[in-house]
């Protein structure tokens, strides 16, 4: 190689090196801290992810606008996983490698959530989740957190109601699929400790359509109260065929129907019908010294002027993530600890008392959820809304 | 509570309502299968379609119910004859377990665009005529019900005339029996071809309909009424039409039965296991000669 060769090459080379290391070098200067976002704000989830992803945008606006967390500002990194296991896994790996998150919320549904706790707890990066799966929390996983409410409290909310209303007998149909399996498991375990015996035990298929065998068989026993386990439409065509068939014991749903999308399409079948929900649905009814009462309202209203449309329960599982993480995050600047991925899984599992959308949460070390079953309350169906039936 | 023999009832109510719209879908089969030998699984979306469309009709268009229907099942024929001119016509050669294949691909196809038109949520249709129950003997009929046994009686006892009194009916059957005599004889059997996939879908979306108010409607709901319709035309007899609705009846009965008496668990499996058996012991179906030509 001759030496006038040489230096074209260096005359090249060096440039881009320094335009590299220039690029680089923001990512290892923390200007602000960094939260790394993934939602479904598109495909078969969209309905809960897209709420999610305005939520914690609309979050992150506000902060920094408000000065962000001890003067340093907050960057939201957003991907969207379309609830593709495969495409949240490339997500997580690029915001642990690559935009190098302090701390991670979401992702939207507990399959993409099962697929990345390998990968969580292998690079140690603090998760917050926004799916309902008790799994992804028990057992306990160092760095995974969670916010939603899990079926356990659904089916606990559903007990205590019965067991006040002295009944002692239920029925339970149930579909066969990860959601109905999990809520029939729940249902069978708690129902002795509320003093309830389960005289019917009913499946059906995710794309049945037409429970009236089922609920024939039902009628022939002596439940005092059925309980049905799915998300739409399901739920619907339960509601339609017991109403058929003239079943005068209560219905209680579960809190996958929690949506006016189920009103819709039972028409009035659903009328006088229960189930388990967040505080969200019924805010405006909850008693004026309702500890979550001002939360919900902020955020309902702060979301509900920005998107128009009405915030959701599923939004309200990113805000709780997002706050929380923050909340994290500004207990450690206060007590001027260095925040780093680890001190913040550390400082995770120290928040108590803290108001969200879904509850009261007290995270330990024992319990990477914090909520109990007062984060549901139950509704009765009334003129096609909801209405608080405590 | 309600006695055992009431319970019964209900099952066997149960039944004959969802048993008719298997038979109708099984129709379906019968009307394609006759006049190509293809086994058309892109059945369970007509019927999907049939739903949807609907539901557009009343909804965004502002449509009473009847036009609503009519429109829906006019479209799904168009459907049904653009996708032989565009997906089976241009492949005539090839074999029947190859265009078989090429309509699993435009059932995917099919459900793949409504989802995006749709969306993945379900829709519901009003009942034709209320829901207020009928009582029977202890147990109960819905209006629907009448409404989904009544146009599976037209429809039957229309395609019946259709196949017996009309010469393109008869012609049909005549490319069923023998294709290339007929078209020796002067049948354009290219068009009764085309015909067949359009009656198919008229008749898969009259399925559709009439089930929506009971069922709800969702761009995935065709795939496990395909197969139990297919079901149903295995048992009565592949090819022969009004076999998919002795075979669906069957199908929705003692499916119906299995669940109501031996568990709710096993109820696809009951339909499933049927089918095996019938493959097994009695493949020409239950309507079928052992020996001989279909006419």
């Amino acid at each position: 190689m001759t030496k006038s060769r040489l230096f074209r090459l260096a005359g090249i080379i060096l440039p881009m090196a320094l335009v590299i290391v220039l690029a680089a070098a923001p990512a290892y200067a923390h200007e602000e801290y960094k939260i790394g976002a993934i939602f479904a704000s598109t495909g078969p989830a969209s309905m809960l992810g897209l709420p999610e992803k305005n939520t914690v945008m609309m979050l992150e606006e506000a902060l920094n606008a408000a000065g962000g967390i001890g003067g340093k500002k907050v960057e939201i990194i957003f991907y969207n996983t379309e609830a593709d296991p495969t495409k949240t896994v490339t997500a997580v790996k690029k915001l642990i490698k690559k935009d190098k998150v302090e701390i991670i919320i979401g992702p939207t549904t507990s399959g993409t959530t099962l697929a990345i706790i390998d990968i969580i707890e292998k690079e140690k990066v603090p998760l917050i989740s926004a799916a309902a799966s008790v799994r992804i929390i028990k057992p306990v996983k160092p760095y995974v957190f969670k916010t939603p409410q899990t079926d356990v409290m659904a089916v606990e909310k559903i007990y205590e109601r019965l067991q006040k209303n002295g009944i002692k007998r239920v029925a339970i149909i149930t579909v066969a699929n990860g959601f109905g399996d999990s809520g029939r498991n729940q249902l069978k375990i708690l129902a002795s400790k509320y003093g309830l015996t389960v005289v019917a035990d009913e499946r059906f298929g995710k794309k049945d359509t037409d429970m009236t065998v089922q609920l024939t068989k039902i009628k022939g026993t002596n439940a005092q109260a059925i309980i049905s386990w799915d998300t739409n439409p399901g739920p619907a065509v339960i509601a339609k065929n017991r109403k058929a068939l003239g079943i005068k014991i209560p219905l209680y749903n579960s809190h996958g129907v929690a949506s006016k999308k189920f009103i819709e399409l039972s028409g009035g079948a659903a009328e006088g019908t229960y189930l388990p929900a967040g505080k969200l649905l019924v805010v405006d009814q909850l008693t004026k010294n309702d500890p979550q009462r001002k939360v919900l309202t902020d955020y309902k209203n702060s979301y509900e002027s920005k998107f128009g449309g009405s915030a959701n329960t599923f939004g309200g599982h990113a805000y709780d993530a997002f706050q929380i993480a923050v909340k994290a995050i500004q207990n450690l600047v206060d007590k001027k600890i260095h925040v780093n991925r680890d001190s913040i899984r550390d400082e995770l599992e120290n928040i108590t008392g803290f108001v969200g959308t879904g509850g009261i949460f007290n995270f330990s070390a024992k319990d990477h959820n914090g909520l109990t079953k007062e984060g549901f309350v139950l509704v009765e169906i009334e003129n096609g809304d909801w209405k608080l039936a405590e | 509570m309600i006695s055992l023999e009431q319970q019964i009832l209900q099952f066997v109510i149960t039944g004959i309502t969802i048993g008719s719209i298997y038979g109708l879908i099984g129709l379906g089969f019968s009307i394609i299968y006759n006049s190509t030998e293809i086994i058309n699984f892109a059945q369970g979306e007509f019927v999907m379609l049939g739903g949807l469309i609907t539901v557009t009709g009343i909804q965004v268009l502002h449509l009473p119910l009847p036009f609503a229907a009519i429109l829906a099942v006019i479209m799904v024929a168009v459907i049904g004859i653009v996708m032989d001119l565009f997906a089976i016509r241009p492949l005539k050669d090839a074999s029947a377990i190859t265009l078989i294949i090429i309509t699993i691909g435009a059932s995917i196809f099919i459900r793949g665009v409504s989802s995006f038109v749709w969306g993945k949520e379900p829709y519901t249709i009003p009942a034709f005529s209320g829901e207020e129950p009928i009582p029977f003997f202890g147990a109960v009929i819905q209006p629907q019900s009448l409404w989904v046994l009544f146009i599976t009686i037209v429809i039957v006892v229309g395609l019946k005339q259709f196949f017996d009194r009309t010469l393109t009916g008869k012609a049909m059957i005549a490319c069923a029996f023998q294709p290339r005599a007929a078209s020796l004889v002067g049948i354009d059997v290219s068009y009764m071809v085309l015909l067949s996939f359009g009656l198919s879908g008229a008749v898969g979306a009259a399925a559709g309909i009439v089930i929506a108010p009971m069922s709800m409607t969702q761009y995935d709901m065709g795939v496990m009424l395909g197969l139990k319709g297919f079901c149903a035309a295995i048992i009565g007899g592949l090819g022969y039409p009004w076999g998919a609705v002795v075979g669906g009846l069957a199908l929705g009965i003692l499916e119906s039965l299995g669940a109501g008496l031996i568990s709710s668990g096993y109820k696809d499996a009951i339909a499933f296991t049927i089918l095996l058996l019938m493959l097994f012991f009695r493949p020409q179906g239950l309507l079928g000669k052992t020996k001989g030509d279909r006419v």
